[in-house]
């Protein structure tokens, strides 16, 4: 029953009680009874479950986490070659050379 | 400057550069642990991304899974579905309900039974979508089976919230939501056989998040405080799963045991508190429900408020409902699969006799079970 994908809110109805969300690219209506009045805007990304709308994504903490993941990659990357050029350094058939 | 977009939350969340990332981050700290530590996902969407992206493969041998009882399908005993399959069975009723429910087995067969036998038995992706059914039909009764954790309680409240405003005459509810803190602390908590395996097996908490969006991470503030457990609240995605891991093992390496959220995105310590308004205005604590497979759980159910006793199911047909308690299959152990005491393949019917297209135990039966996991993703294991 728990889904994660992230929606993308396009519209909002009169009364505020219902939205059009994409959600890769498919359109669907969503409920907005579970949140308070103008929490949600058009533009706004938000997490669905069972047709109602729980929560907005936090554009700023989702930026932030892309960016952890995009440090520790740079920082494989970098662990990567400082492995590298130790092997390097401790190539057992150096000295045969 | 750099802006969200739908794909940064599709790809980058489940890159698997990243994930193997992680996975060699986890694998550096768990070096130092001095003893190995089992981590309990209680939720059955973390069971899923687990299986699915094969996570258990990466993790070093000192890193165990186990998988608790976050499937609100397994988790539903069989005599609240044999009141389903009585409701379904009633003139003039149709009864609703969501996800795999109606694939469950009752004594008397499943919701799918009841509908081959005649029965108005209905799946909805919403419960919303009650209101419209109810308006088709004015001459039957449509009853809401409610199911779920803290996640889909608020959408029964705004449900019946909007039975009352547009004065609905012909929607019901049977309502079978439960909440999770009370039964993690029933797994650490017990006081039967198990107990000696339950402390030495629960670990730390991988804490299940959508639960979380809304009654906020304050619901897991006892379990670091008073239980010794750490709590990491993350999201479902698989690199979600793999930094909450990382940080229970940095927990673990540092000496702390506190109460974090990973899954900050979208879960805050307080929650949605427009969502926890309306669940506080029409559902009251029951003092014990029984779960299937654990028993009952002191205050781990909710029913509807005494105030609103005119739109519950269970008063409204309390004369035809069985009130027996049945116990489970008894060479299943879905109960010991939900405390965490035993792994789907432990089982002897796993896989032969119990399989998704005949399951006898609750956890094969939804997709988000351990057993369904298993089965699907068993190359995985």
């Amino acid at each position: 029953m728990c889904l994660s994908i992230p929606s993308k809110v396009v519209r909002i109805s009169e009364d505020k009680t219902m939205c059009t969300v994409d959600t890769m690219g498919v359109q669907r209506d969503a409920n907005l009874m579970m949140m308070d009045d103008d929490d949600v805007k058009v533009g706004d990304y938000v997490l669905l479950h069972i047709g109602f709308v729980m929560n907005k994504i936090d554009e700023e903490e989702a930026l932030a986490s892309i960016d952890t993941y995009k440090e520790i990659l740079e920082l494989m990357d970098e662990e990567q070659r400082r492995q590298t050029i130790l092997d390097d350094d401790n190539c057992a058939e150096r000295g045969s050379i | 400057m750099e802006t969200l977009e739908l794909k940064n939350l599709y790809d980058d969340f489940r890159d698997g550069e990243t994930i193997k990332a992680y996975a060699k981050i986890i694998a550096e700290d768990a070096a130092e642990l001095e003893r190995p530590i089992n981590i309990m996902e209680v939720c059955g969407g973390h069971t899923h991304t687990i299986m699915k992206f094969g996570l258990p493969q990466l993790m070093p041998e000192n890193i165990n899974f186990i998988h608790g009882p976050g499937c609100p399908v397994c988790i539903m005993p069989k005599e609240r579905i044999d009141h389903a399959y009585v409701l379904a069975m009633q003139p003039d009723v149709i009864l609703v309900t969501l996800g795999d429910m109606i694939k469950v087995p009752g004594s008397n067969g499943s919701l799918q039974d009841a509908r081959s036998k005649g029965a108005d038995v209905r799946f909805v992706y919403s419960p919303m979508e009650c209101l419209k059914i109810a308006e088709e039909n004015p001459d039957k009764t449509v009853i809401f089976f409610a199911i779920g954790f803290e996640t889909t309680t608020p959408m029964t409240a705004v449900l019946l919230d909007q039975v009352i405003k547009q004065k609905v005459p012909n929607i019901l509810f049977h309502i079978n939501h439960v909440t999770v803190p009370e039964v993690m602390k029933e797994l650490i908590d017990s006081r039967d056989i198990h107990v000696d395996s339950y402390n030495n097996k629960i670990d730390a908490f991988l804490g299940p998040s959508h639960v979380s969006v809304i009654s906020g991470a304050k619901i897991y503030e006892a379990f670091p405080r008073d239980y010794g457990r750490p709590v990491v609240v993350s999201g479902f995605e698989p690199v979600d799963v793999m930094e909450g891991i990382s940080m229970i093992v940095k927990q673990f390496v540092e000496k702390r045991c506190e109460l974090e959220v990973q899954y900050k995105r979208v879960v805050t310590y307080e929650g949605n508190l427009n969502s926890q308004k309306l669940m506080n205005t029409y559902f009251d604590k029951v003092s014990l429900f029984r779960w299937r497979g654990l028993g009952n759980v002191p205050d781990s159910g909710l029913k509807l408020k005494e105030a609103f006793a005119d739109y519950d199911a269970e008063v409204v047909y309390k004369d035809v409902l069985p009130i027996a308690e049945i116990e489970d299959h008894k060479l299943c152990i879905c109960g010991d699969i939900l405390r965490g005491m035993a792994k789907p393949p432990e089982c002897t019917i796993f896989g032969t006799a119990c399989k998704p297209t005949t399951p006898i135990g609750s956890c094969m039966v939804s997709s988000e079970g351990a057993c369904a996991a298993y089965y699907k993703y068993g190359n995985l294991i």
